[in-house]
């Protein structure tokens, strides 16, 4: 398992490659847990567009980042997911916790736009 | 694995033994997707027979051998005439002390180490079948079931 990290603004994108199983599951959130803290990420996408395999270890994986990240005060966003992941991870809820998005591009978008309207209604009180 | 009643012939066995080591998860899974090859399963089928092994493989892993403790999973299959894919993950573990609760979607023993709780629930869903038999200091013993899709 390889993972890629990009940052756009306060925003990290993780593109992950390769196979997430319990074996691989706990570099992934060590590498992305330093890199969240380095680079001070509000938000975080997960990008499962190059993942081949994932089983329910997967799951425990984005449940640890959401409570970090929330705890911030950001999103995450999943996006690139194959059926077989897309099933595994609604089965277990994660879409109630995350949002899911067809690609980086819109789920850049979607950070963004959330982020202006809260700033948006914060210059209104 | 020894209920073959003469109905539905074995066309062929195996049988996996390694240590409780994550690196094996990988090993198994892929071990039993190729020895299934034979029977032609769909990119779907084996991707979610994959996905069962590695679940049963990983739980034995993580809970069979408390404290770093060394021990074996065996991991047998069967394939049969009828297109059934018959797969057991067995340890010599701690065992379960409630299984029914073990089954119940997102129950873990271990919620401080980000641990979902849903393997059971992934195994019931990908497979046609799923049996769990294990005993406080007795081992687990995982038995799956897959049926196959008959190729046109």
């Amino acid at each position: 398992m390889q993972i890629e990290f990009e940052m756009i603004d306060d925003i990290l994108i993780a593109n992950l490659d390769g196979e997430l199983d319990h074996h691989t599951s706990a570099v992934v959130r060590e590498e992305i847990d330093k890199t969240v803290e380095a680079f001070h990420s509000k938000h975080l996408i997960f990008n499962f567009g190059k993942v081949t395999f994932m089983d329910s270890s997967g799951i425990g994986v984005i449940m640890g980042r959401y409570n970090k990240i929330s705890q911030l005060g950001g999103s995450l966003i999943i996006t690139g997911c194959n059926e077989y992941i897309d099933r595994i991870l609604d089965m277990a809820g994660i879409y109630t916790i995350a949002d899911r998005v067809n690609t980086v591009a819109e789920s850049i978008k979607k950070l963004v736009s959330k982020d202006e309207e809260a700033e948006g209604g914060n210059e209104q009180q | 694995m020894n209920n073959n009643n003469g109905k539905n012939k074995y066309l062929n066995r195996m049988k996996l033994e390694f240590l409780n080591r994550s690196e094996n998860e990988s090993f198994a899974r892929v071990a039993v997707a190729a020895f299934a090859s034979p029977l032609d399963p769909t990119v779907e089928e084996l991707t979610e027979i994959k996905t069962a092994v590695s679940e049963a493989v990983s739980n034995a892993v993580i809970h069979a051998y408390p404290d770093g403790e060394e021990g074996m999973v065996t991991v047998e299959c069967a394939i049969d005439e009828d297109r059934r894919v018959t797969i057991v993950v067995s340890d010599n573990g701690v065992g379960i002390e409630d299984v029914e609760k073990a089954r119940e979607p997102l129950f873990t023993t271990k919620p401080g180490e980000e641990r979902s709780g849903m393997g059971f629930t992934v195994m019931e869903s990908f497979m046609d079948r799923l049996e769990v038999e294990s005993k406080p200091g007795a081992g687990t013993k995982v038995t799956m079931i897959k049926n196959l899709d008959i190729v046109l």
